[in-house]
Parts: C-alpha cells; sequence; structure tokens
C-alpha cells in the first residue's frame, strides 16, 4: 500500500504547568491520504488546534511519531521545519495573525520573501490571490484598517499563496457572513479538485460537509472518523 | 530577503516609536562623537609636536645647567651657574669631541624694555652670531649679530615680531630705532621671522642681544643659561651626547655621570616629554569617550531586547511562515545596525563640529584623519553587531507556537 501523506501514530500532547499536568491529545491515530478534504469537529477545548499545530509543524507532540510525506518530522532541524511550513504547508490561524502595521498585499508576499520569489513576481501572485478573495480594493490597508472578515480572508489569501499540498485552516468561515462562507468553501473544493490536500476545523456542521471525511475529537481523543453521515448521527448523539 | 527590503522594514520598525529610537541612537552618537573629537585633538597635538621638531632642527642638543640632585641640594633648573664660556670653548676644540659641528653659547634673561612711550617685559637673550644658524632663525629685514660687534661688546638687538607689535605697533619698521633695556640704550640692527608657539614658549617675544654685552653689561653675570650644539647629523646624536657627557663631567671634576650637575638633551627628548604627556592624555580621554560608546552599545542590546520580547508573537508569525533562523537574525541585526550607523553618522559629524570648534579656540590645526573616521565608522557598525546579536539570536530560537501564544 502506498503511504499516506499524513501519518500520526500512539501521538500524545502534554501540556505541564508547575505542578498541573494537563493531556490535551492521548494515542491519536491518524491516516490522512494526498487529495483528502478533511473537517476536524469537536467542543471547545477538545484539542482541536493543538492537532492542527502538530499537523502543521508548528508544535512537536510529547510522545508518538508524525510522519510527513515519509518524513519523520520528529528528527528534523529547525531550519528543516521552517521550509516545510514555507513550501510544503498553508496555514490558516484561528487568530487570522496579520503583522500589523503592514499592507494586505505585503503580509501575503510575506511567505514567498521567506522562499525566495522576485519581488515582482510576488506582487502579481498576492494581487490574483486577494482578488481571488474580494479584495481587489484593499491592497494597501493594514490589518487595523480591515474588519474581522477582511482579516481572515487576508490570512487564507496568504495561506494559498504558495500553492501548498497541504492547506489547513483553523475555522476559516468563523467571523465570514454566510454567503462569504459558501464562497470560501468554494475555493476550498475547487483547490481540492486540484489535488490539494485540506484539513480544516470548524463548528458548523453545513460547512463541514463540503468535506470528505469529518474526524469528531472529544477530549482529546478521536471519538469518530467518517464520512458526513456518519457524523450527523454522531452529532445528534452527543 | 534582500538587504534593501531588510532595511525598509528595519526602518518602518524603528520608525514606529520613534522617541525610544531616537534615544538608543544618542547614546551611539556621544559616544562616536566625543571618540572623533578626541582622537583628532590628540592627532593635531602630535601634528604640531611633530612640526615643532621640524622646524627647530632634529640634530639640535641643549646643554644646561643644574636640575641634577648636587649635594644635598637640589638646584632649581636652570639656576645653576655651572655652565661657562670656557665649558662652550673645550666643546668646540676638544679632540675627544669629533661628533658637533657648531656650538652656541647662550645667555638667557628677562628685562624691561622701553621704547618711547611703550614698554614691555621680555626675554632677552645673548647670543653669538652661530646662534642664527643652529637655530635656524631667519630674519625678516636688516642683519644678525655679527663677529665684530660680539668682540666689540655692542649695543645692538636683534628683535622678535611679537617685540616689534608690543613696542612699536604693527607693520611698524624697527630698523634704526632705539630702545632702552635695562635702562642701557640699544639700536635695532634685524627683525626675526615669526616662528610661531604661544605663552611661555613664545619664540617671537624675544631680544637678541651679543653675549658679551648681556652677560658684562646687561646681567652681570660669568655663566651661561645653556649651550646649543648642532651635531654633524642625526645620527650621532647618542655619541655626541656621550662626548660632551664625558669631556663636561672631567672639566666638572665629577665621576659619577649620576651626580652631574648639568644635562644635556636632544630637541627630540624635549619633544618626545611633551608629546607623551599629549599621548597620555589624549589616551584617557579617549578612554573615557569608549567607555561612554559601550554605555551606548548597551543601551542599543537594551532596546533590541525589548523590541524582541514586544514582537514575540510577530517573530512567532514570521517563523511560522517558514522564515529561516537566519532571516529572523538578519532582521534584528540590521535594525541594530540601522540605530549605530546612523548614530555613527550623527557622530562623526558632530565630533566634526566640535573638534573644528576646538581647533578655531585653540588655534591649532584641524586635521581630521580618514583613518579616524572610518574607524568610528567600523566601530559603530561593530557595536550593532555586537550588542544586536545576542537579541537577534533569541528570537531567531524562540518556538513558533509559544511565540505565537505570547501576551
Ligand atoms: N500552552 C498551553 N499550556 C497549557 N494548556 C494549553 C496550552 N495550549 C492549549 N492548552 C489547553 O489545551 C486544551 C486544548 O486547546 P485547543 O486550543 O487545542 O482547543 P480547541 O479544540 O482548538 O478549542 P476551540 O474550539 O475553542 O478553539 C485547552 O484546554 C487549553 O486550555
Ligand atoms: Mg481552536
Amino acid at each position: 500500500m502506498r503511504d499516506s501523506l499524513i501519518k500520526v501514530s500512539g501521538l500524545n500532547k502534554i501540556y505541564r504547568t508547575d505542578d498541573l499536568e494537563l493531556k490535551v491529545l492521548s494515542d491519536i491515530n491518524l491516516h490522512i491520504d494526498a487529495g483528502e478534504f478533511v473537517a476536524i469537529m469537536g467542543p471547545s477545548g477538545s484539542g482541536k488546534s493543538t492537532l492542527m499545530h502538530i499537523l502543521g509543524v508548528l508544535d512537536l507532540p510529547t510522545s508518538g511519531t508524525y510522519y510527513l510525506d515519509g518524513q519523520n518530522v520528529g528528527s528534523l532541524s529547525d531550519d528543516e521545519l521552517a521550509d516545510i511550513r514555507n513550501k510544503k504547508i498553508g496555514f490558516v490561524f484561528q487568530a487570522y495573525n496579520l503583522l500589523p502595521r503592514t499592507s494586505a498585499v505585503e503580509n501575503v508576499m510575506l511567505p514567498m520573501d521567506y522562499a525566495g520569489i522576485p519581488d515582482t513576481d510576488q506582487l502579481i501572485l498576492a494581487k490574483r490571490v486577494l482578488a481571488m478573495m474580494g479584495l481587489s480594493d484593499r491592497l494597501d490597508h493594514p490589518p487595523n484598517k480591515l474588519s474581522g472578515g477582511q482579516q481572515q480572508r487576508v490570512a487564507i489569501a496568504r495561506a494559498l499563496v504558495m500553492q501548498p499540498a497541504i492547506i489547513l485552516a483553523d475555522e476559516p468561515t468563523g467571523n465570514i457572513a454566510s454567503v462569504q462562507a459558501e464562497e470560501i468553501m468554494a475555493i476550498f473544493q475547487k483547490l481540492n479538485a486540484d489535488g490539494h490536500t485540506i484539513i480544516m476545523i470548524t463548528h458548523e456542521l453545513n460547512i463541514a460537509e463540503h468535506a470528505k471525511r469529518i474526524i469528531h475529537l472529544f477530549d482529546g481523543r478521536v471519538i469518530e472518523d467518517g464520512n458526513g453521515h456518519q457524523q450527523r448521527r454522531i452529532s445528534k448523539k452527543l | 530577503m534582500k538587504p534593501v527590503k531588510l532595511v525598509k522594514s528595519g526602518v518602518r520598525n524603528l520608525m514606529a516609536n520613534k522617541l525610544r529610537t531616537g534615544l538608543a541612537i544618542l547614546g551611539i552618537v556621544i559616544g562616536i562623537g566625543s571618540v572623533i573629537a578626541l582622537i583628532s585633538m590628540g592627532e593635531s597635538s602630535k601634528r604640531a609636536v611633530q612640526s615643532q621638531i621640524q622646524s627647530i632642527g632634529s640634530n639640535l642638543l641643549t646643554v644646561s645647567p643644574g636640575s641634577q640632585q648636587s649635594g644635598s641640594i637640589r638646584g632649581a633648573f636652570g639656576g645653576a651657574t655651572t655652565l661657562t664660556n670656557e665649558d662652550a670653548a673645550a666643546i668646540l676644540t676638544a679632540s675627544s669631541v669629533t661628533t658637533i659641528k657648531n656650538v652656541s653659547s647662550e645667555y638667557n634673561g628677562r628685562a624691561q624694555v622701553i621704547a618711547d612711550r611703550n614698554n614691555t617685559n621680555t626675554q632677552i637673550v645673548g647670543v653669538q652670531p652661530v646662534y642664527a644658524e643652529v637655530h635656524k632663525m631667519t630674519l625678516s629685514s636688516g642683519s644678525f649679530i655679527t663677529g665684530q660687534q660680539l668682540s666689540s661688546m655692542s649695543r645692538v638687538a636683534v628683535v622678535g615680531p611679537t617685540v616689534v607689535e608690543d613696542l612699536f605697533g604693527e607693520n611698524a619698521n624697527p630698523i634704526g630705532q632705539s630702545i632702552r633695556i635695562s635702562g642701557k640704550t640699544f639700536q635695532i640692527v634685524g627683525v626675526a621671522v615669526s616662528k610661531g608657539g604661544t605663552g611661555f614658549n613664545n619664540q617671537d617675544d624675544r631680544i637678541y642681544i651679543p653675549l658679551t654685552t648681556a652677560q658684562k653689561q646687561l646681567f652681570g653675570v660669568k655663566h651661561l643659561t645653556s649651550i646649543a650644539l648642532e651635531a654633524n647629523s642625526e645620527l650621532v646624536m647618542t655619541t655626541a651626547q656621550n662626548q660632551v657627557g664625558y669631556l663636561l663631567l672631567e672639566r666638572h671634576h665629577l665621576t659619577d655621570p649620576a651626580a652631574a650637575d648639568f644635562r644635556i638633551l636632544s630637541q627630540e627628548d624635549i619633544l618626545q616629554t611633551a608629546s607623551q604627556i599629549t599621548g597620555t592624555f589624549t589616551a584617557l580621554l579617549t578612554s573615557i569617550a569608549a567607555i561612554s560608546l559601550l554605555v551606548g552599545g548597551i543601551g542599543i542590546m537594551n532596546i533590541m531586547l525589548m523590541s524582541v520580547t514586544e514582537r514575540t508573537r510577530e517573530i512567532g508569525l514570521r517563523k511560522a511562515l517558514g522564515a529561516r533562523k537566519k532571516v529572523i537574525i538578519s532582521q534584528f541585526l540590521t535594525e541594530s545596525i540601522i540605530l549605530t550607523f546612523t548614530g555613527g553618522l550623527i557622530g562623526i559629524g558632530l565630533g566634526v563640529v566640535g573638534f573644528y570648534i576646538y581647533s578655531r579656540v585653540n588655534s591649532s590645526a584641524f586635521v581630521v584623519t580618514p583613518a579616524s573616521v572610518l574607524l568610528a565608522f567600523f566601530v559603530s557598525v561593530g557595536i550593532g553587531v555586537l550588542f544586536g546579536w545576542y537579541p537577534a539570536r533569541k528570537a531567531a530560537n524562540l518556538q513558533p507556537i509559544e511565540a505565537l501564544r505570547y501576551e
């Protein structure tokens, strides 16, 4: 059998604060193949963002292994991890995390800067992606002059601009009106059709239903992993 | 990232907190400015000493009486009467002294000088004709003391330009005029060319008269206050010093050189002492300036550490988007170098202006060596690297998620 793009086994994440020990993720086993569109659901505090950060090599597990594209992530150096984040993964943060005092277009250009793409190409690509997100008339606005929804769309544009193999989105429609949320889902579905692997966190079932597969987390464990129909059943039970 | 972009974003970040940036730069401005000003002052006084050596001649030896411990009483410098006309004659004729070309016997004293209504108190130098050659002295008008005037004990005088100014006014021609020195009338026969020098050592504020006249008629003495010796060349200075030294010890019936009642100093010895003193002084001031530069550097480090802490989230984000350590380090180093570079430029400017004012006030030479400017420039950039390195490393080693969570 061909190796999965993402292969997580026996993964635990424990936070230690003074005398307190908090097990946020316990014994996660997960295989995600290239080209999948996965939604992660679960109540607040169940560990969704924590898992997403580990999958995006922004954070490392306390124990267990994570193979990304056949590479053991735990054995890589800081700079190698940085390169993976830069080229293979596009991350949309729950809190947008845009650079302050920096225009929308420059925010989108940042990852291309670190990839060494020439300035003129950066500008063309950034404008194109922002246009796709309906922000052509906000190119030079810094984050503090954008609405929450606009900031979120800039963050999505920044995640897409490098055409990464994997797009990780932490509640990408959390602050967006439902009409625009549908537009973003359409973009994700088109990207998925083009071969990008998409993993997104969401609280809303109608958003999750755009995915082909839904993983449900509860208290740091995967309690259900399947297609949309099974998911509906479980949501009702909970 | 390209350097231009690094600098642009660095400037933007620094401009976000103008007051803090300005204060950090000020620390470097003060440090670099004082270093530049003090190095330049030191350099200018060193050059002044060097040009003085050249104008006086480097093959000149001066024998002066006393000053060494004689018995238990220490004679005041130049106050002893141990140096005589015979000593000078012996140096010229002794077969043991082979390295001396010219011997100039001199008697130095102060006296009141009157011309018409003006009067001044100045230095009177009793000289022989050879004085002009030994001291590389030239006249702007008239002639120097002649052998004939010396042997006939004439009352003639050659005056320095400052004396002319004091007694007759600027640009006056005093040749042929009479002056009264300690009540005796002298006729001016020559005016010396200005040699410069200030205050106590003003070589222009002097009156030269025949040695015989000075000793017998004016001061009533038999001794000399100094003997100037011109050696055959610069290369034989030490030999000359030894030959003359042993001759004079023998003539003064002394066996122990440590008990000598005279000193023989080369012009270089004297000026070396002078430049050593100015050198030590400059080094001291420069080290104080260097300390202020160090304090400025610590200020830079402090600002950069604050900036790293404040921008922890930004650093976390940049790392999350794929910035390698090197990129983060160069970003923060660029900012600290911008600070010290700007401070260095302003500091060099202010230091040069400060030194210019100093040189105008002291009428000393205004020489700013490119070396000192270059040094200050590299030092300021170096301080940016040195004190920016630790904060930059600290930023680069942050873990992305922890940094993004930082409040
Ligand atoms: N650095 C940390 N130190 C201690 N505990 C942490 C830390 N980060 C997260 N946690 C805890 O881990 C748990 C899971 O957090 P996580 O952000 O993954 O939840 P989530 O499922 O994304 O919730 P939400 O839907 O509200 O975003 C929470 O209880 C949180 O308090
Ligand atoms: Mg979350």
